[in-house]
């Protein structure tokens, strides 16, 4: 097995206009290096975004669903790999979610590796993954009341 | 038995009364659930390496559904993150993982280097290959004296852990400390390579290149070890990709994809070295894929020292970083012994991050074990468990 | 004997021990001599101090009379055996502890006479711990099983003869109820994983019982071959055989690689061990046993490797006999025999210091499978040389 350093530097280009393609505004590139894609979806159609993704374009490894408390309103942002197509490519992809109504559709049922990111998001942050299957305390314990990684729970007592 | 209703049947003269069963053995039978019991591995368990817990349910021998339950060593290491400055995370890093504790440190370096818009000297990121092979090499040994135990022999054990001393002694030249060694620093590496670095880590190399041969022999060649690993713990690599599962894990079931090779960091493009994959699916499978990746190591290691070598003495080996680092988000990717391990960097111009999130591989991993225990035995939970190679200090944070 | 005890040599008398017309065996048995020996001196100590207070009284008379000399000579005699099979024991788990350190790249016990007193400060710390009981165990089931395994274990032990004078009872069916009473452990073992109320426990207590029963087939008609081939039961009679002719293993081979494994499955040895499986399920069926009774099961672990040790000493290898030496035989027989037995297990330990756990279906298969048909084929060999005349 010699080592096959596949990488095309118009694939990010490609990408980027198959997804613009399908989804017209509601995807706004950011940003764009080597092997890398930024963009910012509208809440309503991540879920369709995604799903584009792991079929069409063939990108089957979601390696994380992150969560971040931006004060005014909160974030979550994906990263989506791909090992056939597109090799060595990652796909970034950031959502806004309201601090009134923090509900964002969830991916667990495209790619099995968001569940426990997900999990983890939501008793982190609070953030609520709708049509997860068990959207329960993972990390901290069950009895645990707070949404610990939040701005706003302070870690230590004099801030 | 007869089952069917013989309330109909009424007593003529003549004729015998019908047996009238007390008990409705057929629908009783279908009521009952048949005989499966929670299986608790618990925390206080000889075979998990780290406090998780493993509940299995099992069907006389067969388990039928798996759980994992993590979160015993939550430290709550993001959190704690965002409320030091860059430098004084360094040490966190390292007990991120403490089998291999200079790759996430690695990876933290890396991060917060591409949000400064900075790139080490070249003599620093071949240290860094050489420092993560040989993380490498003792996270893998260290996984292989457990896949021993689990499996019942206690003499690879004890033979894995005697060649791992030769790497940790390795560690100790180059920086100082066995475990959780604080060595790279933003902007490049604490120190130099010390004298006759070089002629110590090619004579280790050689020396392993050789010794590893018995341990693979006392396992390979032993039809009882080989026969527990076949053909458990199968998945496609559909399945494999799509559960989120990374590393030799990914590997053993055929998926072509390496972090070093595909999507290259810290000058790994300038090395020359081949990524074992395997089409099986299967414990063995993910075992060899292990065991090649050592023998690769030593490759990579041996080419890397001699470009360290060829850089000369005098070269730079770490620059000067400002301590505030401009707003941005950036994110690196690194091949963890374990798997694909990254850290997400947000900063907001001042001296400490912002948002610091760490993947760990093995979390994702874990997750996937109940796909990767079903159908099989209790026998074999050990041993597929053993291949996902636990740390808890990365899985739970 | 003389009732005159005027001088203190009068009682280190030793006469004839087979003159004493209560004599319990029919040839000249070694630790009956010992342990006669023994007691005339504590007796014959004891009836002169009586004396020489009360000159002429009928206790001291009744102390070394035929009767009481054979009464309590029985007596020491039983100490006597037990604590040789003890002692033999012992050196086979130092002897483990030393191998298989040495194969693991380490020394093993190094504490005392060559780390020898080790194993016995082990044993006496077991002993010592606390001997918890969960509440819900079914008491009487708990207690006794355990009693019933360690003590099977202890009899067969104790009832192996070490050399043609060195023998408890020597009768014509001395290998079958041998073999009998170490076939019965299975299922005090089936018993005692139920009785600790424990899922673990049930789940060893069953693995280890279906293995066991399912390797005693092809012990059995191992034992029956060998027994074929030497045309008697009784063990000396055996091991005479092969003087005769040449030790069993060289036309049994398969035989005697087959019994060694079974062997290795019956005495719970690596790579048979699923009953203390400890990485899957802690320690199987003796999970809920501490303290002075889980130190006496793992004696009984080694009792019962001991045990088969030394049935394939006596049934391949020869037993107490060196070959080609001729008369030297008579003066060490039970050296000869002991060193054989550990030599065996030395082959028993290497195995477990290469080998993983096999799993429990696996187990069942080769079982059934592979060593029953080989047994099968090892009966075949015999008869048909038996026929041919050869033996």
């Amino acid at each position: 097995m010699s080592p096959i350093r596949e990488y095309d530097s118009s694939w990010e280009g490609d990408i980027e206009n198959k997804l613009t393609e399908k989804f017209g505004d509601k995807i706004k590139f950011t940003g764009q290096e080597i092997r890398r894609v930024y963009a910012h979806v509208e809440r309503d159609a991540i879920f369709d975004v995604c799903k584009f993704l792991n079929d069409e374009l063939s990108f089957e490894h979601c390696a994380n669903v992150i969560g971040v408390d931006m004060k005014d309103y909160m974030q979550v942002v994906y990263h989506i790999d791909s090992y056939t197509t597109y090799k060595g490519e990652c796909v970034e992809l950031t959502v806004d979610v309201p601090n009134d109504d923090p509900h964002v559709k969830s991916v667990s049922s495209i790619w099995g590796g968001a569940n426990w990111n997900e999990r983890e998001t939501w008793e982190l942050f609070g953030i609520v993954f709708d049509g997860h299957p068990r959207l329960e305390r993972l990390l901290t314990p069950e009895t645990y009341e707070f949404f610990p990684f939040r701005k706003s729970y302070k870690l230590r007592g004099w801030e | 038995m007869m089952a069917d209703d013989n309330s109909e049947q009424t007593k003529t003269a003549g004729q015998m009364p019908a047996m009238k069963p007390v008990v409705d053995v057929a629908a009783e039978t279908a009521k009952m659930e048949t005989d499966k019991m929670w299986v608790i591995m618990g925390p206080q368990h000889p075979f998990s390496h780290g406090l998780w817990t493993l509940k299995i349910k099992v069907d006389g021998e067969i388990v039928t559904d798996a759980e994992p339950i993590v979160g015993y060593l939550h430290r709550g290491w993001e959190k704690e993150a965002e409320n030091r400055p860059y430098p004084k995370i360094i040490p966190m890093a390292d007990r991120l993982c403490y089998a291999a504790s200079m790759t996430y440190t690695h990876l933290y370096c890396m991060t917060v280097e591409k949000a400064l818009g900075i790139d080490p000297p070249d003599k620093a990121k071949y240290i860094m290959i050489i420092a993560d092979e040989i993380n490498r090499l003792q996270s893998h040994l260290m996984w292989l004296a457990a896949v021993g135990t689990d499996l019942g022999n206690f003499t690879v054990f004890l033979w894995a852990m005697r060649e791992r001393e030769y790497w940790m002694d390795m560690n100790v030249r180059l920086c100082g400390a066995r475990m959780t060694t604080n060595y790279p620093r933003i902007g490049g590496v604490r120190n130099d390579t010390p004298e006759l670095f070089d002629r110590d880590i090619i004579r280790c190399t050689e020396h392993f290149e050789k010794a590893v041969w018995d341990i693979i022999g006392l396992i390979d060649d032993s039809s009882i070890y080989v026969s527990r690993m076949k053909n458990t713990g199968i998945l496609t690599p559909e399945q494999c990709a799509n559960l989120g599962i990374t590393g030799p894990a990914l590997r053993g079931t055929g998926v072509d994809f390496d972090l070093r090779r595909d999507d290259p960091y810290s000058n790994y493009d300038q090395i020359d070295f081949d990524v074992p994959v395997l089409k099986q699916g299967d414990s063995y499978a993910r075992y060899m894929v292990r065991v090649e990746e050592m023998l690769q190591s030593c490759k990579i290691i041996k080419q890397a020292m001699a470009k360290v070598r060829a850089l000369g003495k005098n070269a730079p080996y770490r620059l000067k970083v400002p301590s505030n680092v401009p707003a941005g988000r950036h994110f690196a990717k690194l091949e963890d012994p374990r798997g694909e391990s990254m850290m997400y960097l947000i900063s907001d111009g001042t001296d400490k991050p912002y948002r610091l999130k760490v993947r760990s591989p093995i979390f994702v991993n874990v997750s996937a074990s109940r796909e990767l225990c079903m159908g099989c035995r209790i026998a074999d939970v050990p041993a597929i468990m053993a291949m996902i190679d636990m740390c808890l200090g990365e899985t739970d944070r | 004997m003389p009732m005159v005890y005027s001088s203190i040599l009068d009682w280190v008398n030793f006469p004839d021990i087979m003159a004493n017309p209560y004599y319990p065996f029919e040839t000249y048995n070694l630790p009956y001599d010992i342990s006669q020996k023994l007691w005339e001196i504590i007796g014959g100590t004891i009836a002169w101090l009586i004396n020489l207070l009360f000159p002429g009284n009928p206790v001291s008379e009744w102390l070394v009379c035929d009767m009481t000399v054979n009464f309590f000579a029985l007596i020491i005699f039983m100490i006597v055996v037990f604590l040789v099979v003890f002692i033999g024991i012992l050196i086979s788990l130092w002897e483990e502890r030393k191998v298989l350190g040495r194969t693991m790249d380490r020394r093993g016990t190094m504490v005392g006479m060559k780390g020898f007193l080790q194993c016995v400060a082990d044993g006496f710390k077991t002993f010592m711990k606390e001997d918890t009981q969960p509440r819900k165990v079914d008491r009487m089931t708990y207690m006794w099983t355990v009693s019933l395994v360690i003590g099977t274990s202890m009899l067969i032990a104790c009832m192996i003869p070490l050399s043609d004078r060195w023998y408890v009872v020597n009768y014509n069916t001395g290998l079958l109820l041998i073999m009998g009473l170490f076939a019965l452990a299975p299922f005090f073992i089936l018993v005692s994983g139920w009785s600790q109320n424990n899922k673990y426990s049930l789940i060893g207590g069953m693995r280890a019982a279906e293995m066991m029963i399912s390797y005693e087939i092809p012990m059995l008609i191992l034992i029956a071959t060998a027994c074929l081939m030497a045309g008697t039961f009784n063990i000396g009679g055996i091991v005479q055989a092969q003087y005769d002719t040449m030790p069993y293993f060289i036309p049994q081979c398969i035989g005697f690689v087959t019994f060694f494994v079974c062997a290795n499955a019956e005495a719970e040895r690596t790579p048979f061990d699923l009953a203390e499986a400890e990485s899957e399920l802690v320690e199987g069926w003796q999970t809920e046993y501490a303290g002075m009774k889980w130190g006496l099961i793992m004696l009984a672990d080694y009792m019962r490797g001991y045990v088969s040790c030394a049935m394939i000493t006596i049934l391949y290898l020869g037993g107490w006999n060196l070959p080609f030496i001729g008369d030297l035989n008579n003066y060490v027989p039970e050296l000869v025999f002991l060193l054989k037995t550990w030599l065996v297990f030395f082959a028993m330990i290497i195995v477990r210091a290469a080998l993983p756990r096999v799993r429990t279906d696996q187990i069942l298969n080769l079982g059934w499978k592979v060593f029953m048909p080989l047994s099968i084929i090892n009966l075949v060999i015999v008869l048909l040389l038996k026929m041919g005349g050869v033996f």
